[in-house]
């Protein structure tokens, strides 16, 4: 037994399939949205987000009680479910929707995520301290969902997290986020939300026997209506275009003639 | 799509880009991939090969990191520290590591302890079993194999070298073998060979084959009967091939693998096709290699004010390559898949049922041949290729691509030449009469 009487922490790391980064994103003929038969992968983002749940348990062996990842997403989403559980993490939730269906939005993602946070607390007796995901989906780039999450529950946020040092024993955590021209510090009392960015860690490759473990892992099913929530998006796509294609632009041999070509434009010394 | 990506890319996503499509292939198959070519291009990077092979110095701590990864049980069970995989995984791995930029060198470092590690589990004693592959699947013993003689390349029956079974001075039996073999990959850091030897006279058994037994033999260089020397070589040098040279060099007797005299061709041949199929990957994984690093230097290098790439004269043949790549890698696939299933039905069989659709020894024979012929001649024109779109650069060590064309060689004569693969197919396939 664990020699102290507090309770272990739980960590919630969501994760969403989307079109791989490496990609060329092309608009639909229909101009409905993307083409979205092309290679698909861990957002990127999310994978810094596992990485960093299992760096956290590593660090603080004893002090971490289970690492779960959840996915909302096409039947394929369990594909990055495993993906995660071969790097470390311990079971998985899939909250599955049609392929026809289309893709939910931030908001009914983070109310998802927060009905997963109850459940886990009220039917798993297993009460979620820490949620870390990534800082924003590649597709969408939406860059909202964390945000939401915390405002849902009520709970501290520290969002574009560059460092992450978990205080388990006092559940705090000090976290250094990204800001315009710099970085800040901030503390904070679990349970809380953190967001990744870029600069958090490198992701590990997954060994070949945790691959392996990965399979027996378990994986829960839902739908989103066991959850009592309705992912129909509140905003209607009424156009997807590509931007349009830039005209290219002339040399100019010297700063004299720079100049001259900015002046005939209409640019005038301040 | 996000641009904030295209400014700072996570070095952990460039490191998975390749030209090769993935449809079709298992989860599992793509996680090995996924794993294996990050593992390589993070730790082992092209200047690590460059260095390698120039310096001629073994890839250790490349075949540690694979076997700290747990990679190298991929094709052994989970008894014995493996992952319980098959060939189609275990190709997989191979085209990867090579894919990675390691090339032919980086696969023959681990190759054998992949490869030469089937027999083993398929012959040997469990006592046997249980010293030998756990330690191999740790990385705390290397492994070589050792078939080829100076007289005996593809008619491996005549192969002359020895083992004697006699009383030991302490009264415990012993092999006394002698002979000599060569172009055997690794024995420089190799702790165990798995040798062919001869264990009775050509004319004292009904057929050839039955004068052959195999070993699995540690080495012992404090032994004076073991004496090896490395051979200079056109390409992967960072991976030693020796020539091995036993006199009067004693093995306890129960490192013959099987209990048995005159299994050693049997067993031998038990492995050929999945030594194919991994050999068939490994070039496809130069290949591609070689062709992605072409065409985005024929992107990058500008002559007459633009990309030699918009010039059909380096397109075409880079396409074509890439065409090629993409059928071999089919052929390759389907070969291993042939196998896997065929040993399943083995396995089947042994406990009484029979699955009448599984392919026969001879299919997969032909679908492994055929593939190892066809990725090999491709991975060498795409070598070929890549030097030449880089022009005078593809001469330099700098280029890497230089280091791979020597290297593409090594599929297209191991484990068995162009030659004598086109004979099997006109014999097997055509019912031609054989020339030899």
């Amino acid at each position: 037994m664990h020699p102290t009487s507090a309770r272990l922490l739980n960590i919630l790391v969501p994760i969403k399939r989307t079109i791989d980064y490496a990609v060329k994103i092309r608009v639909n003929p229909q101009n409905t949205g993307v083409d979205t038969n092309v290679k698909h992968s861990m957002n990127p983002f999310d994978e810094i987000a596992v990485e960093e749940a299992i760096r956290q348990r590593e660090r603080n062996k004893d002090a971490i009680k289970s690492i779960k990842v959840v996915s909302i997403g096409p039947p394929k989403a369990s594909e990055v479910i495993r993906s995660a559980l071969a790097m470390g993490a311990d079971s998985g939730i899939h909250v599955e929707y049609p392929d026809s269906a289309p893709s939910p939005e931030p908001l009914a993602i983070a109310k998802t995520l927060k009905a997963i946070i109850e459940r886990e607390a009220k039917e798993k007796n297993a009460p979620i301290d820490l949620v870390i995901l990534g800082k924003q989906a590649i597709d969408d780039d939406a860059g909202q969902t964390g945000q939401m999450l915390a405002g849902l529950l009520g709970w501290g946020q520290a969002t574009y997290a560059s460092k992450v040092e978990l205080d388990a024993s006092g559940k705090s955590a000090n976290v250094t986020t990204e800001i315009d021209g710099g970085s800040q510090q901030l503390k904070g009392q679990l349970p809380m939300v953190i967001t990744t960015d870029l600069r958090l860690n490198e992701p590990r490759y997954a060994s070949l026997p945790n691959i392996m473990k990965a399979k027996k892992k378990p994986v829960e099913k839902l739908s989103p209506s066991d959850l009592g929530i309705d992912l129909t998006p509140l905003l209607e796509t009424i156009r997807i275009s590509e931007p349009a294609k830039r005209q290219a632009g002339a040399k100019v041999e010297t700063v004299e003639e720079l100049v001259a070509k900015l002046k005939e434009a209409g640019f005038k010394a301040a | 799509m996000s641009r904030l990506l295209t400014s700072a890319t996570p070095r952990h996503l460039a490191r998975t880009r390749t030209l090769m499509t993935t449809t079709s292939f298992t989860p599992t198959q793509l996680s090995i991939r996924h794993s294996i070519l990050s593992l390589c291009r993070t730790k082992f990077p092209n200047s690590y090969w460059r260095e390698a092979d120039q310096t001629s110095s073994d890839p250790t701590s490349f075949h540690a990191a694979i076997a700290s990864a747990g990679f190298l049980g991929i094709a052994l069970p989970e008894s014995y520290g493996g992952a319980g995989l098959g060939i189609s995984e275990a190709t997989m791995m191979m085209q990867s590591i090579a894919e990675s930029g390691a090339g032919m060198a980086g696969a023959q470092a681990i190759h054998a302890n992949v490869y030469a590690t089937q027999p083993l589990l398929k012959f040997a004693s469990e006592e046997m079993k249980s010293e030998v592959l756990p330690r191999i699947v740790d990385g705390s013993e290397r492994v070589c194999f050792g078939v080829t003689e100076p007289g005996a390349g593809l008619d491996t029956m005549s192969l002359r070298t020895t083992a004697v079974r006699q009383m030991g001075e302490d009264g415990e039996e012993v092999y006394r073998i002698s002979g000599q073999k060569v172009w055997t990959t690794c024995a420089h850091v190799a702790d165990r060979i798995i040798l062919l030897a001869r264990t009775s006279p050509r004319e004292a058994v009904s057929k050839p084959s039955a004068a052959l037994s195999l070993f699995c033999i540690p080495l012992d260089r404090t032994q004076e009967g073991l004496t090896m020397r490395r051979i200079p070589k056109m390409g992967g040098r960072a991976v030693d091939a020796a020539e091995v040279f036993f006199t009067d060099y004693t093995a306890h007797a129960s490192c013959l693998i099987g209990g048995v005299e005159g299994k050693g061709w049997e067993i031998v041949t038990h492995g050929m096709n999945a030594e194919r199929c991994l050999l068939a990957g490994e070039a496809l994984g130069l290949g591609y290699a070689a062709l992605e690093r072409a065409a985005s230097y024929a992107k990058e290098r500008e002559v007459f004010g633009r990309p030699i790439g918009k010039n059909q004269g380096i397109a075409h043949p880079l396409a074509e390559a890439w065409i090629r790549l993409e059928a071999a890698k089919l052929a390759t696939y389907h070969a291993a898949r042939m196998y896997d299933e065929s040993t399943a039905s083995e396995a089947s069989s042994a406990v009484g049922q029979q699955d009448v659709d599984a392919p026969t020894q001879k299919e997969v024979g032909v679908a492994a041949n055929s593939a190892k012929y066809l990725a090999a001649e491709v991975a060498f024109a795409a070598c070929e290729r890549a030097v030449l779109t880089h022009g005078g650069m593809g001469y330099a060590v700098e280029y890497d691509v230089e280091r791979w064309f020597r290297e593409s060689l090594v599929p297209r004569i191991a484990p068995v030449s162009r030659e004598m693969i086109l004979n099997f197919v006109g014999e097997k396939v055509l019912g031609l009469p054989r020339s030899y």
